[in-house]
C-alpha cells in the first residue's frame, strides 16, 4: 500500500481559499535509465492525479517522467461546503491509490 | 613553404573586408544586433521538441510574456529533486480565471514536465511541485487563460549534478 501524506486544514470558512498539500510515495521511474548489465529500465511513473471534492473534480493534474521521485503537488481550491475531498493518482502498470479527507467548513 | 607558393598567386574572387570597413559597422552592429539581443531574450531558439510541445498545447494561438511567474532556484546542486512553484496573476472569477498550467523543459529527454487542469473553482492560481532537470537548462511554464489566451515566464537554471540518467538524451 503506498503512503500518502496529505497536508489541508481541517476546518475553513465558507468561501476561504486553502491550500492542498499532497505527496505520495512512488519511484517515477523514468524509463530512460539502464540497469547495471545494461538492460533498459521500463517506465513506471504515476500519470494522473486528480482530487475531487464531494464528488466534484477541483484539480488535475497529468505528471510526465521529468516529476520527481515522490511526487508532491501542491494547489489551491475555494471552500465551499463540509465533506469528504478525495485524491486519486493513477500510472504504468494499473497503478492506482487515493486517499480521503474530511473537511469541516464552517 | 615559398617555393610551392611562387608565380602561383591565389586570385581574389571578391574583395576582402579591411579592418577600416569592420570598425565602420560597429555602431550599426552596437543598434541592430547587441541591443534586440538583450532586449528580446525570451524568443530565442529552443529545441525542436520544446517548440513542437509548446505548439501542441497553444496550437496557432499568440504566446505571450507575462502574468505569469515561475519560481524555481537559478543554480541547484541536485538535478533530482528541484522545488518549482508556479503563479498567475488572474482574479479566478468566474469568468476570468486560469484553465490550465503548463511546465516545460528544454533538455530532459521528454518536454513535458506537468499539466494542471485548474478552474475559477481554485480560487488562486499557484500550483508547486518537485521536478527533475537534466542538464542545466530553461524551464517554460504556460498559463492557459479562460478567454484563449496564453502567458508564459522562462528560468534559467544551473544544474551541478543533473537528475540520474547513463545516457544523457
Amino acid at each position: 500500500m503506498p503512503r500518502a501524506l496529505i497536508k489541508l486544514p481541517s476546518t475553513a470558512k465558507r468561501g476561504e481559499i486553502i491550500e492542498i498539500k499532497t505527496l505520495i510515495s512512488h519511484e517515477m521511474e523514468t524509463g530512460f535509465r539502464h540497469s547495471s548489465t545494461g538492460a533498459p529500465i521500463a517506465r513506471d511513473i504515476i500519470t494522473n492525479f486528480v482530487a475531487t471534492w464531494n464528488g466534484e473534480e477541483i484539480f488535475s493534474a497529468r505528471l510526465f517522467p521529468a516529476i520527481a521521485a515522490n511526487p508532491f503537488i501542491t494547489f489551491h481550491t475555494i471552500a465551499t461546503e463540509s465533506g469528504t475531498i478525495e485524491f486519486r493518482w493513477t500510472g504504468d502498470n494499473g497503478y492506482s491509490a487515493s486517499e480521503q479527507v474530511k473537511i469541516t467548513v464552517e | 613553404m615559398g617555393a610551392t607558393g611562387r608565380g602561383r598567386r591565389p586570385r581574389r574572387t571578391h574583395r576582402v573586408a579591411s579592418r577600416r570597413d569592420l570598425l565602420a559597422l560597429l555602431p550599426a552592429a552596437a543598434v541592430g544586433g547587441l541591443l534586440p539581443s538583450l532586449m528580446v531574450r525570451p524568443a530565442r531558439a529552443t529545441p525542436a521538441a520544446l517548440k513542437a510541445a509548446i505548439a501542441e498545447v497553444i496550437g496557432d494561438a499568440q504566446l505571450n510574456v507575462g502574468r505569469v511567474k515561475l519560481e524555481i532556484p537559478p543554480l541547484v546542486e541536485n538535478g533530482n529533486t528541484v522545488a518549482c512553484a508556479v503563479k498567475v496573476e488572474s482574479p479566478m472569477s468566474a469568468t476570468d480565471y486560469v484553465k490550465a498550467i503548463h511546465v516545460f523543459n528544454e533538455k530532459n529527454p521528454q518536454p513535458n514536465v506537468v499539466s494542471a487542469k485548474l478552474g475559477a473553482r481554485a480560487g488562486r492560481a499557484a500550483i508547486a511541485t518537485r521536478i527533475r532537470l537534466t542538464d542545466t537548462q530553461t524551464v517554460t511554464a504556460i498559463a492557459e487563460m479562460s478567454d484563449g489566451s496564453f502567458w508564459s515566464h522562462s528560468v534559467d537554471v544551473v544544474i551541478t549534478l543533473g537528475a540520474c540518467l547513463e545516457d544523457p538524451l
